[in-house]
C-alpha cells in the first residue's frame, strides 16, 4: 500500500517537515532559555540570527501543511476505487478510521502554524520583539503534535488493505463482506441549519460591534465565536450544505466538493472558512500575547475583524447560493 | 508590494548573471521532474485506459477451481446461474493462449458462436476461417486470404484462412487476438464436450452484482466468480504499485539531486558573498536577502517544473513513453501500439510538486539563511 505515489509524497514531505520541526524545537529551547533582548552578547546575536531561519522554516511548514491537507484528501479520494463500497475519500477514510484523526490533526496543525506565522509577523513589526518567548513556547507545543500526526498518518497508510482479487475467490467473500460505510451520516438538517445561521449571525454582529465600538471583551467573544464557527461549519457542510451542491439528499461527502464535477466550489468554500476562523482569532490572540509591549494594535485588529467578517460572508454566500437558486429542496 | 517586485527583479537579474551555474542546476532539476512526471502521467493514463476498457467487459466472470487451480467449467452451470434472479444471461466462453513457435509470440485465441464482428462482404465465419489482430498480422506477415498455421495438441499443423484483420484503432484489445468459430476452437484445443473455459454472466442492475456473485459462490462452492469492479481494483492497485516501485527506484536519484542542490546553495562564490555584503552594507535587511534567495529558488523551481512536466507530457502522450514502457506496461512479445488519451489531473501535478519542489525548497532554506547572515564588514574587508 505504501508504494502509491501520493503516499510516497505525503510520507516524504511529512518526514521533511518533522525533521525541521524537531530542529526548530531544539533551537527554540535555547531561545526560551537564553533570550535577553537587552543583552548584546555573542550568544544573543546568534540567537537573533537563528530566529530568521526558524521563521523561514515555519513559513515553509505552514505552506506544506496547507497543500498537504488537500493532497491527503486527494490521495484518499484516488485510493477509494480499491475498497469495496467506497465512493469517494470518505470510503477510504472509513476503511481505516485513523484517517479521520489524521485529517483533523492536519487541520489543527494548519491553524497552529498560521497563528505562529501571524505572531511572527507582528513581532517583526516591533523593535523589542515582545512575543519571542511565547512564540517558541508555542512551537514546543506544536512539535509533538506534528510528530503524532506523522505517526498516525503512517499507521493510516500501513493499515489500508486494498480489496483485490485473491487466489481462492474474489476478495468480496474473504472479507466476510462486512463492507464499509460509503458515506457519513450528517446531523439532522433543521437544528443544524438553525445553529449554523445563528453562529454566522452572531459572528457578524460581534465583528460589526467591535469595528464600531472597539470594546475589549468583544475581541475575546469574537475569538470564541471563531472557534465555534469552524466545527459548526464543517458539521453543516456535511449535514446540509453539501447535499445542496450534489442535489442528492443522501450524499453528504465533504470532499467531493473539491472535484471538478462540482466546479471546484470546495476550494473557495474551505479557504473562506479557514480565513474566517483565523481572522476571527487574530484580534484576541494579538491582545493576549501582547503583554506590556506597545504595538499599534487597534487599527490592525479592526482590519482583521473586517477581513474575518468578509470571509464569513463569502463562506455563507457560497453555501446559501444553491439553496436559493437551485430547484433542489432538502426537506429536514 | 512594489518592494517585493523589486527584490524579485533583482533575483532574476542575479540568476541571469550566474547563468552557467544555474543552467546546470536547471537541467538536472528539469530532468528529474521529467522522469517523475512521465511515471505519474503514464500510470494514470494506463489506469484510465483499463477503466474504460473494462466498462464493456462482462459484469461477472465465473471460473472453476479444482485443486486450487482453475479448471474447465461444466456448461450445465449455466442453468444454475441463470436461475438466480437478476441474471440476464450466462454463456460459456471458449478461449485460450497459443504459443507460436515461429514468431515467439503468444496469441490469445477466442471462440465465437457466430461472427460478432462486421465482416467485409460476408455473413459469417466458416469453420476454417479466422480473424486476426493487427499484431498477429504484422508478426506473421499475414493478410486477408493468407493462411495462419497453428499446431494443435497432437502436433498436427492446421491452416486457418484469414478472413479479416482487426483495425488498428482497436489494437489494445485485439492486437494479439485470433478469432475462430466456437466448434473450431473446441476441436483445436480438444476441449471435452460439455465443458467451457469460463462463463460470463450479464447482470441487469449494477448494484446487484456483488449479491449475485455471492449467490453463485453459495450455489456452486467450487466456482470463483470475479466481478468487473474487482478486476478494476486489482488493476488500479497493480499500476499504483508499479509506479510506486519505479518511483522508489528513483529515490536515490532524488536524494542525490537534493544534496547537489544543497551543495550548490551552500557553496557561495567569493563574488556572491561580496554581492550580499555590499547589499547589506547599503541597507538591505537579512530578511530581504532571504526573500531574494527565496525568489531565486521559486523561479528556478517553476522553470524546472514547467519544462519537466511539458517534456513529460510530450514523452508520454505524443511519443508513447519509450523510456518507461517496459517497466510499467508489463511484458509481452506482441505489444499493442498504445495511443494514450492525454488525461492529467490536478492530483498528479500536486504529487509531482510534493516529490520535487517541496524537498528542493526545504534543501535550500538553511543555505539561503547562511548566506543572508553574511557579515558585510567581514566580506568587504577580505
Amino acid at each position: 500500500m505504501i508504494l502509491h505515489p501520493g503516499i510516497v509524497a505525503l510520507l516524504g514531505s511529512s518526514a521533511i517537515v518533522n525533521m525541521m520541526m524537531l530542529y526548530s524545537a531544539f533551537a527554540g529551547l535555547r531561545i526560551i532559555r537564553y533570550w535577553d533582548s537587552k543583552s548584546s552578547s555573542a550568544l544573543q546575536l546568534s540567537l537573533e540570527r537563528r530566529t530568521y531561519l526558524l521563521s523561514s522554516i515555519l513559513s515553509f511548514v505552514l505552506g506544506v501543511n496547507l497543500l498537504g491537507l488537500f493532497l491527503f484528501i486527494y490521495t484518499a479520494d484516488d485510493l477509494h476505487t480499491q475498497f469495496v463500497g467506497a465512493m469517494c475519500a470518505t470510503g477510504t477514510l472509513n476503511a481505516n478510521p485513523i484517517g479521520w484523526w489524521v485529517l483533523g490533526m492536519k487541520l489543527v496543525l494548519f491553524l497552529f502554524s498560521a497563528v505562529w506565522i501571524f505572531l511572527n509577523y507582528l513581532d517583526q513589526r516591533t523593535e523589542d520583539v515582545p512575543f519571542v518567548k511565547k512564540r517558541y513556547a508555542l512551537l514546543l507545543v506544536m512539535t509533538p503534535l506534528f510528530v503524532t500526526e506523522a505517526l498516525l498518518q503512517l499507521r493510516f497508510f500501513l493499515g489500508l488493505r486494498p480489496n483485490i482479487i485473491t487466489s481462492c475467490c474474489g476478495a468480496l467473500f474473504s472479507e466476510n463482506s462486512g463492507g464499509i460505510a460509503s458515506s457519513i451520516a450528517g446531523a439532522p438538517v433543521r437544528p443544524m441549519e438553525y445553529l449554523f445561521f445563528t453562529v454566522v449571525f452572531l459572528y457578524l454582529i460581534v465583528a460589526l460591534c467591535f469595528i464600531v465600538f472597539q470594546m475589549d471583551f468583544l475581541k475575546y467573544l469574537l475569538g470564541g465565536l471563531a472557534l465555534v464557527f469552524l466545527p459548526v461549519s464543517i458539521a453543516s457542510i456535511i449535514s446540509f450544505i453539501s447535499p445542496y451542491f450534489y442535489e442528492l439528499p443522501t450524499h453528504h461527502c465533504p470532499f467531493d466538493l473539491l472535484q471538478g464535477l462540482y466546479g471546484y466550489v470546495g476550494y473557495p468554500l474551505y479557504i473562506s472558512l479557514l480565513l474566517g476562523t483565523l481572522f476571527g482569532l487574530f484580534p484576541s490572540l494579538s491582545e493576549f500575547f501582547k503583554g506590556r509591549s506597545e504595538l499599534p494594535l487597534r487599527r490592525w485588529q479592526r482590519l482583521w475583524t473586517t477581513a474575518g467578517g468578509i470571509s464569513v460572508m463569502v463562506f455563507t454566500a457560497i453555501s446559501v447560493y444553491p439553496m436559493l437558486f437551485s430547484s433542489f429542496v432538502l426537506e429536514g | 508590494m512594489r518592494r517585493h517586485l523589486f527584490i524579485l527583479e533583482f533575483a532574476l537579474s542575479g540568476l541571469c548573471r550566474r547563468r552557467y551555474k544555474n543552467l546546470a542546476l536547471l537541467v538536472a532539476y528539469s530532468l528529474l521532474i521529467f522522469i517523475i512526471s512521465s511515471i505519474l502521467f503514464l500510470t494514470h493514463a494506463l489506469k484510465r485506459e483499463a477503466e474504460l476498457l473494462l466498462q464493456s467487459s462482462p459484469e461477472i466472470t465465473v471460473q472453476r477451481l479444482m485443486a486450487g487451480r482453475h479448471a474447465l467449467v461444466p456448461v450445465d452451470w449455466v442453468d444454475t446461474i441463470v436461475s438466480i434472479p437478476g441474471v440476464i444471461d450466462a454463456s460459456p466462453r471458449y478461449w485460450g493462449y497459443y504459443y507460436d513457435p515461429f514468431t515467439g509470440a503468444n496469441f490469445t485465441v477466442l471462440g465465437v458462436r457466430s461472427s460478432e464482428f462486421p465482416l467485409k462482404g460476408r455473413e459469417d465465419l466458416d469453420p476454417e476461417d479466422c480473424l486476426i489482430g493487427s499484431g498477429v498480422s504484422e508478426t506473421g506477415l499475414l493478410r486477408t486470404g493468407d493462411s495462419l498455421v497453428m499446431v494443435d495438441p497432437e502436433g498436427i499443423a492446421r491452416p486457418f484462412r484469414v478472413a479479416g484483420v482487426f483495425s488498428t484503432s482497436s489494437s489494445i484489445l485485439t492486437n494479439d487476438l485470433v478469432v475462430l468459430k466456437e466448434e473450431t476452437i473446441k476441436r483445436f484445443f480438444q476441449i471435452p464436450e460439455g465443458y467451457a473455459v469460463d462463463l460470463v454472466v450479464r447482470v441487469a442492475n449494477p448494484s446487484e452484482i456483488d449479491t449475485i456473485a455471492k449467490k453463485i459462490k453459495e450455489k456452486i462452492p467450487s466456482s470463483r466468480p470475479i466481478t468487473r469492479t474487482e478486476i478494476l481494483r486489482t488493476y488500479e492497485s497493480l499500476f499504483d504499485w508499479r509506479s510506486g516501485m519505479v518511483l522508489s527506484m528513483f529515490i536515490g536519484a532524488l536524494l542525490a539531486f537534493f544534496i547537489f542542490a544543497w551543495d550548490k546553495a551552500t557553496g557561495l562564490s567569493a563574488e556572491e558573498r561580496r554581492e550580499i555584503g555590499v547589499l547589506k552594507a547599503i541597507g538591505w535587511d537579512s530578511s530581504d536577502i532571504m526573500e531574494m534567495k527565496f525568489w531565486e529558488g521559486l523561479v528556478l523551481s517553476s522553470l524546472a517544473y514547467l519544462t519537466g512536466t511539458i517534456t513529460g507530457f510530450v514523452h508520454v502522450f505524443m511519443l508513447g513513453a519509450p523510456l518507461l514502457e517496459s517497466a510499467l506496461k508489463g511484458w509481452s512479445v506482441l505489444f499493442p501500439s498504445l495511443k494514450l488519451r492525454p488525461v492529467i489531473e490536478v492530483y498528479q501535478l500536486m504529487v509531482l510538486l510534493f516529490l520535487t519542489v517541496v524537498p528542493y525548497m526545504a534543501a535550500t532554506i538553511a543555505p539561503s539563511w547562511k548566506a543572508a547572515m553574511t557579515d558585510p564588514e567581514e566580506v568587504i574587508r577580505s
